[in-house]
């Protein structure tokens, strides 16, 4: 059956090594998927700053693609899912707003699939079958799983897992070997968008959440969101640098594909100084 | 028995409404607003402050959050959309997520936005000047381009030399790239259709209120 890939607009720009690893573990693992043709932003950070209708309109057009390719939509961008499920769960739930978004939209949306995080595919496809097709283990590796905010919450519509003590990321990043370290800042947040316009505040958000990671031992970091992985990679100002990956970039390397395949070349903070030293990559 | 229902039920009738928060008369019209534009049940809380407890970026507020729900609930909404808290709040969803009384705390504060910015409220330049350049760019090109966002919006907020060194960097590993759109742009674009008339539906609603027009700090 397979699913509609939405990249969104990150995964074509600063969080490219997202889609590059999303794409080749999706093509390892032999889930299809067929990218959403002429797929539009989903209104991110800003539209629901601006207008409230807007913010589920945008990605409505995005929603009602996938419907009529009849494919569950799926997305690596942790901000993209909370906007999709967002507007799928306010066209379901609020028929005022719903008439108007589809009027404008000149469509009709029945909502048969919910808008899924790559995380929900990999998960669906089991831990324990991703563990079968890990060649390369990556032994004694610690990292540190981050969630941030979006894939938890609000749970009312963004219900990856228990929003105060996930542990699905855990689960699916030990099936490579590595060890996920327990430390107490997986779900704070990180700054999100005020990135550019409140930077200080990032700063001493990012360098917090690191430095716990690393008090608490952990060598690397692992996300699923672009806003996260720029933030912490960017704006972290500790003493101790943190390598920052996606989850697919660890997947990827262990079923042993090119680390310059996944993209793990193009972070700030080296990313492949601590595989070569755990003789990973 | 189906008197006896009714009897029994007469002397325990349960009320609609919990009078936690005095709210009635003219200050009632500026709550509204602000759940007509998605921040839900903003009358029903009784001031517990866990939303601020819980909040990442709590201590970089001036006035905590449970506070501008408050100001929101007694109807000052000049003290409201001027609070800087609503543009430091970064949405992560902590409050809403363990708010007892199910009030969407992020969402009153994406709807102050909202209404300060239709109302040309100017707290906050730089985070203004995001959005404004965000929304333009989605409008032109169906998707957000990084490397022209950054542009935009420095040349926007007269924040020039910020990130240089980041910029290069990612522009050096190929991740900032021209700007191309989408063939469905037109159909986007009819979407913004609210920003030709200037008026927005959630006030329009609102004969009565009387907001202040701000031009200060431009």
């Amino acid at each position: 059956m397979g699913y509609a890939y939405y990249p969104g607009c990150s995964l074509h720009g600063t969080a490219k090594e997202y889609d590059m690893s999303s794409r080749a573990c999706l093509d390892f693992l032999g889930i299809e998927y067929r990218e959403l043709p002429d797929w539009s932003c989903c209104g991110a950070s800003s539209a629901h700053s601006v207008d409230h209708t807007l913010a589920v309109s945008l990605p409505a057009r995005n929603l009602i693609l996938a419907e009529q390719m009849n494919l569950p939509l799926m997305t690596p961008c942790t901000a993209c899912y909370s906007r999709l499920r967002g507007a799928h769960h306010a066209l379901r739930s609020d028929p005022g707003l719903a008439r108007k978004v589809l009027t404008a939209l000149g469509s009709e949306y029945k909502g048969r699939y919910e808008p899924l995080s790559i995380l929900d595919v990999l998960y669906q496809y089991g831990p324990e079958a991703v563990g079968e097709k890990v060649t390369k283990k990556l032994k004694e590796l610690k990292v540190a799983c981050y969630y941030g905010c979006l894939l938890l919450r609000p749970p009312e519509y963004a219900d990856f897992d228990d929003p105060e003590n996930p542990g699905k990321m855990e689960r699916l990043v030990e099936t490579t070997g590595a060890r996920a370290v327990d430390w107490p800042h997986r779900t704070e947040c990180c700054g999100a968008s005020l990135s550019l316009s409140d930077t200080k505040l990032v700063v001493s958000l990012a360098t917090f959440i690191v430095d716990m990671a690393a008090r608490h031992g952990a060598e690397c970091i692992v996300t699923a969101c672009p806003m996260c992985q720029a933030n912490l990679d960017m704006r972290q100002r500790g003493r101790t640098k943190l390598p920052v990956y996606y989850v697919t970039e660890l997947l990827g390397l262990a079923f042993g594909l090119e680390p310059k395949r996944l993209g793990l070349t193009t972070h700030m903070v080296n990313a492949m100084g601590l595989l070569r030293a755990k003789q990973l990559a | 028995m189906c008197l006896l229902k009714i009897l029994k039920t007469k002397g325990k009738r349960r009320m609609n409404y919990l009078n936690l928060s005095r709210h009635e008369g003219e200050w009632l019209p500026f709550a509204q607003a602000v759940e007509a534009e998605g921040g839900k049940k903003v009358l029903s809380c009784y001031q517990c402050g866990k939303c601020s407890a819980g909040c990442p970026v709590s201590f970089a507020m001036e006035e905590q959050p449970h506070q501008v729900i408050r100001m929101v609930q007694l109807g000052l909404s000049d003290r409201a959309l001027n609070s800087p808290t609503i543009w430091r709040c970064a949405g992560c969803f902590t409050c809403t997520t363990r708010c007892p009384r199910g009030v969407d705390i992020a969402g009153v504060m994406s709807a102050l936005r909202v209404i300060a910015l239709a109302r040309n409220v100017r707290t906050s330049r730089r985070a203004q000047a995001f959005h404004k350049v965000f929304l333009s760019l989605i409008k032109r090109y169906g998707r957000i381009n990084e490397f022209e966002l950054v542009v935009r919006y420095k040349l926007a907020s007269m924040n020039l030399f910020q990130d240089l060194d980041l910029g290069l960097r990612m522009f050096m590993q190929g991740k900032l790239k021209p700007p191309r759109g989408i063939a469905g742009v037109r159909q986007l674009r009819s979407l913004f259709r609210h920003e030709k008339g200037g008026k927005r539906s959630g006030l329009r609603l609102l004969p009565g209120l009387q907001l202040t027009r701000h031009r200060e700090g431009v």
